[in-house]
């Protein structure tokens, strides 16, 4: 009753509602910090368990006052605003129109990134990073954003890519140029390979047969040591050069360095600026592709298969040959960013290729909001760089990440910009651009 | 009409989901030219009939021949390629695709040229989703998303159009325009019509032939006159059912 005093407004019924809501909430904060902030190992082992008692009564008091305050606070204020659309919407509506201009502007900004004073060696390598897993996501968009195929095994053709470019690379002495096409073309071919079985699958049993072969590649790299050198990896991977000018200090006889063909004096960050170039290059390849052939009968069919196999089928499109292309393709650039990892480190070995990659680029197609390409960047920025910063918070840094995580899926459940570009206009028909070949 | 040639021939067709039987032998005739309904109770087995003529599912025995070619065992793809186009029951279009993207989809049975002509064709037909070529489907009415399933059918140059249900859960002035394309359809363009449902009265009214589907077995057949006549439809499938 005292309380119903303090807050005149709010029913008695509500009152009741929001105290069970808090009181649930103490119950689970109870069981979580019991073990969590109520025990400290002691330095010694030798010692016993401290108990505290009191971080456990603290917790448990915040999360019931916090929680019986956030439900009064939804109960008296939010209904008014429920029915708002939601600010960033409304921000969103606002830029749609300007959407062309601002990715140029974007695109420009990052091209001209390592030439910026403040624009050191970790800085560029941060942004290769960055644009490694846009370019990830971006073809992971093509199987699960354009052609909804839940694909948790996205990986095994990175590091198809990878291999494949090094082995290549090593063996049969090719160039980067003459390996990247190759290295995207095995992981392709292995992209299809994976269809083939999985064709009559869906949904959740998608995603275990995928999540199994990510898992068969690597240990098949562990373990065919004699082709992969095992889980030791293979090392000193050359860098590509730019038209045959090298970046080493000292070239071998008969090459050019960098360097010394531009006349000017020797460093390190050229070759670091070079293949963040290269991966810009790469990556914005993969957008073009993706926005291209999203206008053309395949990329539309994805889409269409993404929304209703019966009726995509009634309408006579062949599923095998859709489901494998986006397969494939979806693939290959994993194979293209996999050549490109593999000449950026140097070495490979198969602890890069772990199920917690696919899981990152995953994570990025959906937070960024399937199917959306401008939303790859967002969540890639927000995923390589959220763990970077939050390195100074030492092990909560996970704990950062998985909260962030969570609430962009509470806030923006269709993912943080859900936008969908539509494939054809009228105009585009009446001036014969449509369909295209 | 039965001058015209036989385009669409069910002969002994059973169809099966696991063990259980949703078709027992049904055959049935549509000539080129024809409007044909095909009416039956909700589980009769109309909508699997149409899904078994695009095999899936496959027929289990019994054979569909299509302008006399044998299709029962082909992939559903080729079969739509050879010129069969469904409304699906439930109209499935592809809800976050705009109107355009819906109908170009529809292409893919076609030849690619002269796309823009078989656009202004349907649009022809239905006036409305040329208003709303941008929208995205799922936000149509549930009338235009029934007139944009019709169109996209047509969208593929079919000699033989499927309708399953046209009128499930559309208002009755919306059924009427939409009976109303169908009958103009077939008489203006002279499209072969197999029309699957359960609002008998309209159906049977529009069609020359009309078959009637119960348990997965055809237990009538006649007119659509003689059938909207007969007693004993009146009192199955007419009782207080006259929209
Ligand atoms: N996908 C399915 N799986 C199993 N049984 C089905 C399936 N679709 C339909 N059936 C069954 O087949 C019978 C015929 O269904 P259907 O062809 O949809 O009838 P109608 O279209 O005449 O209402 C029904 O008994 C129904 O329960
Ligand atoms: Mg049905």
């Amino acid at each position: 009753m005292a309380l119903a005093r303090a807050a005149p407004t709010v029913s008695s019924g509500v009152l009741r509602a929001a105290f069970g809501e808090a009181l649930v909430a103490a119950g689970i904060a109870f069981m979580l910090a019991l073990p969590l902030a109520g025990l400290r190992l002691p330095i010694n082992p030798m010692d016993s368990v401290i108990f505290r008692p009191w971080w456990v009564v603290v917790a448990v008091a915040t999360v019931f006052l916090g929680r019986l305050g956030l439900a009064l606070w939804r109960a008296r204020v939010a209904p008014s605003r429920r029915n708002g659309v939601p600010l960033l919407d409304r921000a969103l509506a606002y830029i749609l129109p300007w959407r062309r201009g601002i990715f140029v502007a974007f695109v420009l900004l990052v091209a001209i990134l390592p030439l910026m004073p403040f624009a050191d060696r970790r800085v560029i390598d941060l942004g290769a990073v960055v644009l490694i897993y846009v370019m990830l996501g971006w073809g992971l968009n093509i199987v699960v954003g354009l052609a909804g195929l839940l694909d948790l095994g996205y990986v095994a053709f990175y590091a198809v890519g990878a291999y494949s470019y090094t082995l290549l690379i090593i063996h049969l002495d090719l160039n980067f140029w003459a390996a990247l096409p190759l290295a995207g073309a095995f992981a392709a071919l292995f992209g299809v390979l994976l269809g083939f079985p999985v064709l009559r699958l869906r949904g959740d049993y998608l995603a275990i047969v995928t999540l199994g072969f990510g898992e068969m590649i690597r240990i098949i790299l562990i373990n065919w040591s004699s082709l992969t050198g095992g889980s030791e990896g293979i090392t000193s991977i050359p860098t590509p050069t730019l038209f045959g000018l090298t970046f080493t200090a000292v070239p071998a006889p008969g090459e050019t360095a960098f360097h010394q063909f531009f006349g000017i004096p020797f460093a390190g960050v050229h070759r670091i600026i070079f293949l963040y170039y290269l991966i810009l290059a790469l990556a914005l390849l993969t957008h073009v592709f993706s926005m291209r052939i999203r206008r053309l009968p395949v990329g539309r069919a994805w889409e269409a298969l993404r929304e209703d196999e019966i009726a995509a089928r009634a309408l006579g499109l062949n599923p095998v040959m859709v489901k494998l292309s986006a397969f494939g393709l979806g693939a290959m650039f994993a194979g293209f960013a996999g050549a490109f990892f593999a000449t950026r480190q140097g070495f490979i070995n198969p602890s890069s290729f772990t199920f917690i990659e696919s899981a990152i680029i995953l994570a990025i197609v959906v937070l960024g909001g399937m199917g959306s390409q401008m939303g790859v960047i967002l969540a890639a920025l927000l995923l390589v760089l959220l763990p970077e910063v939050a390195r100074d918070f030492a092990e909560f840094r996970m704990l950062l990440f998985g909260g962030a995580m969570v609430a962009v899926m509470v806030w923006r459940p269709r993912g943080l910009l859900a936008h969908r570009e539509p494939t054809a206009t009228l105009g585009d028909l009446s001036r014969g651009r449509e369909p295209a070949p | 009409m039965s001058a015209a040639p036989l385009l669409l021939s069910v002969r002994a067709v059973e169809a099966f989901y696991g063990p259980v039987r949703a078709l027992g032998g049904v055959s049935l005739d549509v000539f080129e030219g024809e409007i044909v309904t095909l009416i039956g109770a909700n589980g009769a087995g109309k909508s699997t009939l149409l899904m078994t003529i695009c095999g899936n599912p496959a027929a289990a025995a019994g054979t569909i021949l299509f302008d006399g070619a044998d299709i029962t065992a082909e992939a559903t793809h080729r079969i739509v390629r050879r010129g069969i186009a469904q409304s699906p029951e439930g109209r499935r279009i592809f809800p976050h695709m705009t109107v355009i993207e819906n109908l170009l989809i529809g292409t893919t049975a076609a030849a690619t040229d002269g796309v823009e002509d078989d656009l202004a064709r349907v649009f022809d037909l239905f006036p409305v989703l040329k208003e709303r070529t941008h929208q995205r489907g799922g936000t149509l009415s549930g009338g235009e998303q029934q007139m944009l399933a019709i169109a996209r059918a047509l969208m593929g140059r079919p000699r033989l159009l499927l309708l399953d249900e046209p009128s499930l859960g559309l208002a009755p002035i919306v059924v009427r325009r939409i009976f109303g394309v169908i009958g103009e359809l077939n008489r203006a363009q002279g499209m072969t019509i197999f029309l699957v449902e359960q609002n008998a009265y309209h159906a049977l009214a529009l069609a020359h032939r009309g078959y009637v589907l119960a348990n997965g077995e055809i237990v009538m057949q006649g007119t659509g006159a003689g059938l909207l006549a007969d007693e004993r439809i009146r009192a199955a499938y007419l009782e207080g059912g006259i929209a």
